[in-house]
């Protein structure tokens, strides 16, 4: 056994805290009260360790070894047999779906040891509410470089030779929205995070801000200093309870230790950071909406021409950077801009976090270097589609984003490729969808989306969406025409063409993505009346295939309507007047047997 | 109309937190919504008054942002996730689900004005898709079977 302290590190990102990992926590604390051992592990607990489906996660340091899963009756077993007798409870280590064996430290499980985690850097290895966690791995020595050793032009420049690019969507580089600011001299100047996090399907946001908070404070004090302003405000989204939390205490626990407020530490600079809560308001993402929304008002976008670098918050001159883009600010500073452009790719330096969500085995949060293959990461880090089902597609950059089919598997996951082949980064969420997925109704999903989240300020956006709306609910109902097709299209180009913020003019493109790789799915709505994915309710129908069906039952059991019929050991079949088209017997079949057909009363 | 069960004097107590800026609207009216579960119109004037802006701008603050809510809300509100990573993982059949056993539709609260349901977009759990939140437990992995029995648990808990 080593002589190191042990430490159990319990994970208390919002994935875990949903599996009760709070009560593993607490139970761990409680158990080893009651032991009589020299030196008393601590244990502590962090953020998101990325694996959230298959958390709670415990970690035994420094024996590096990982337990997921972990249930509070778990915990008895843990500490008297691997604290108090150094043996691995085998149970509950990593099952690696690809290597097809159970893994002792995370580290060299498939979902991580392609991971390079640079703003993921201290999440699930510290307390995020513990400042001196922070500084143990050397938090604020990246401030105090920048105050004491460098001036506001080399900050900038580093940053620039870096090639750090936004992570909130666009890929603008940071180090040139930072010497723009630089460059205006009317005080007072504003550092603002971006914290909003509307892509639905991406956390990555939210992980850093709940489970590394300081990395996003030190970020934007370097950039403040840099560009001389002294008021900061981190906009966090609604619905994130616990980042803003977390966010606050480290906020609190930054000004008790000088980080924050007047003076610090001796350096003569001020700056100060409050939080502000979101609305529940998409569109507020958007930079203009977001210091609209800041200032008070409705959290409307306006004219792109007045650019917030130059005219911002209170129309002052104001930097305005996503959470995981300043999370990498520190690192940069304290390792150079050398060691970040080694990194990824000639001009998508450095790596992206990336959540990994849907039809895959593995979901969860993974940071790789810019370049990765998509490939790479949904089947060597996420271990392939659930079931070992036909992986049709994945979507990128969100509602803006675009789908891209299994042709482009081979694509760098890096901005300018993914623009190429007219999808986008987005935030990073990866949505990845299987042969029961229907691409036509993903885009009806993703226009419903927008057109809720409209401001309504664009008629081509407001009217434009609701349009296509209804014209895909019409396809996806059965009623869809060849001409609307078409109609979709030119749709699509006037509505890009004629709105004003990014809303609009990134809205079409999960239309007109699935209309470029999966044109033969609409045809199959619209001429066929069938759904091959099963989705589409109206064209979908149900039936079980004589030969395939092993009469083992299953289906009928499950059936909630009773429509199936059959004696065992013998082929079932499936009522069309009874059948509720639920796919449930589809989902439990053991032996594939159930098939789906068109629309029913066609056949 | 005015609402007799609404005590102004809570509303005060949120307005002397804040300083007479105009870019304390939204945090007031968070903090009203969540004494209240809802804007209720008297304290709209309220705010109106103290931040001196028009009552329209107040109101239309109250109508743009999601997390205000004009009308009263249950004691419990069931926010079912269909983002992106739940919808394909089958969040319509929950949010169905979740209509039926409560007998509402989404927006709507309960006679008993014990829950409503919301549907969001997104509640950062993707990974543990189809989520769904009542105040502010996250129900992750959820399927249409486990619904009745959660809701149970808070009928029971009252
Ligand atoms: C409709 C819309 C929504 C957006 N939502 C977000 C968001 O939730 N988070 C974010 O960081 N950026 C979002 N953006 C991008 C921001 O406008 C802005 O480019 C970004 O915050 C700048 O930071 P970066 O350069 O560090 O990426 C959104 C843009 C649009 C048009
Ligand atoms: S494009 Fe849409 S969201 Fe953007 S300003 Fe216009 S109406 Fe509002
Ligand atoms: S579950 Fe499949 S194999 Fe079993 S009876 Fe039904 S159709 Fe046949
Ligand atoms: S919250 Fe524990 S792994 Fe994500
Ligand atoms: S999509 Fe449902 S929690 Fe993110």
């Amino acid at each position: 056994m080593s002589s190191e302290k042990r430490k159990i590190l319990v994970c208390c990102g919002t994935g875990c805290l949903a599996n009760n990992s709070y009560n593993v926590y607490t139970k761990f604390l409680d158990r080893l009260k009651n032991t009589s051992i020299d030196v008393v592990p601590s244990v502590k607990s962090t953020g998101c360790n990325g694996l959230c489906e298959k958390g709670p996660v415990v970690k035994i340091l420094p024996d590096e070894i990982s337990y997921f899963k972990v249930k509070e009756s778990d915990v008895d077993e843990i500490v008297e047999k691997n604290i108090l007798n150094g043996e691995v409870v085998d149970r509950l280590l990593y099952f690696d779906t690809n290597e097809k064996k159970r893994i002792v430290s995370h580290k060299d499980a498939s979902f991580y040891k392609h991971q390079n985690k640079i703003a993921l850097r201290n999440i699930g290895e510290i307390d995020p509410q513990s400042i001196e966690d922070y500084k143990e791995r050397g938090g604020y020595m990246a401030l105090e470089k920048v105050l004491f050793s460098m001036t506001p032009e080399q900050i900038i420049k580093e940053i620039e030779s870096s090639g750090l690019r936004g992570r909130g969507g666009a890929g603008f580089p940071t180090g040139n929205k930072w010497r723009t600011c630089f460059q205006f001299e009317n005080n007072p100047k504003y550092v603002v995070c971006n914290g909003d996090e509307g892509d639905p399907g991406a956390f990555m946001d939210r992980s850093v801000m709940e489970g590394d908070p300081n990395t996003v404070i030190e970020g934007m004090i370097i950039c403040a200093f840099a560009i001389n302003s002294n008021r900061g405000f981190l906009y966090i989204r609604d619905e994130y309870q616990l980042a803003r939390k977390n966010m606050q205490l480290a906020i609190e626990s930054a000004m008790a230790h000088g980080y924050l407020g007047k003076n610090i530490m001796g350096s003569g600079f001020d700056f100060d950071l409050e939080i502000v809560r979101g609305g529940g308001a998409f569109v507020c993402g958007e930079s203009s909406a977001l210091m609209a929304s800041i200032e008070g008002s409705v959290g409307e976008p306006r004219a792109k021409y007045i650019r917030s670098v130059e005219k911002g918050l209170w129309d002052q001159p104001t930097v305005l950077n996503n959470v995981e883009t300043w999370a990498n600010v520190p690192p940069i500073i304290l390792n150079g801009a050398d060691w970040f452009r080694n990194l990824g790719t000639e001009k998508n330096s450095g790596t992206k976090v990336f959540s990994l969500v849907g039809k895959v085995k593995n979901t969860g949060l993974v940071e790789i270097p810019m370049g990765t293959t998509l490939r790479e990461l949904v089947f060597d880090i996420g271990g392939g589609i659930i079931k070992d089902r036909p992986f049709k597609a994945v979507q990128t950059g969100g509602p803006s984003g675009g789908c891209i089919p299994k042709e482009h598997l081979d694509v760098s996951m890096d901005f300018d490729s993914l623009n190429n082949i007219g999808s986008m980064m987005g935030s990073g969420g990866v949505i990845v969808m299987d042969d029961t997925t229907c691409m036509v109704e993903l885009a009806r999903y993703y226009m419903e989306f927008l057109a809720e989240e409209s401001c309504g300020k664009c008629t081509t956006c407001r009217e434009g969406i609701s349009t296509m709306v209804k014209i895909l609910n019409n396809i996806t109902n059965g009623n869809g025409k060849m001409e609307d097709l078409d109609l979709l299209e030119s749709l699509s180009g006037t509505i890009k063409d004629a709105s004003l913020c990014g809303l609009g003019k990134t809205a079409p493109n999960p239309v007109m993505t699935t209309l470029k790789y999966f044109r033969d799915e609409y045809i199959d709505h619209i001429v066929n009346k069938k759904c091959s994915a099963g989705v589409c309710k109206n064209l979908t129908s149900y039936s079980i295939d004589k030969d395939t069906c092993i009469g083992c039952g299953l289906c009928a059991k499950k059936c909630p309507t009773g429509a199936i019929s059959g004696t065992l050991k013998s082929p079932h079949e499936i009522s069309h007047d009874t059948c509720i088209k639920c796919g449930t017997c589809f989902s439990v079949c053991p032996s594939g047997a159930v098939v789906i057909g068109g629309a029913a009363n066609e056949n | 109309m005015v609402d007799s069960s609404i005590d102004l004097m809570e509303s005060n107590e949120i307005l002397k937190k804040y300083p007479p800026e105009k870019r304390f609207t939204l945090a007031i009216l968070q903090d009203v919504q969540k004494q209240y579960g809802y804007v209720p119109r008297e304290t709209m004037n309220l705010i109106a008054e103290y931040l001196s802006q028009p009552v329209s701008e107040i109101y239309s603050m109250a109508t743009f942002y999601k997390a205000l809510s004009l009308k009263a809300k249950g004691k419990y509100i069931i926010k079912v996730c269909n983002g992106t990573a739940c919808h394909i993982r089958g969040s319509n059949a929950l949010m169905d689900e979740v209509a039926e056993v409560l007998d509402i539709i989404p927006g709507e609260t309960t006679s008993d004005g014990l829950f409503s349901i919301e549907i969001v977009n997104c509640l950062g759990a993707c990974a543990l898709a189809p989520v769904m939140v009542i105040d502010d437990k996250y129900y992750g992995g959820m399927t249409k079977e486990k619904v009745k029995s959660v809701i149970e648990e808070y009928r029971r808990a009252k």
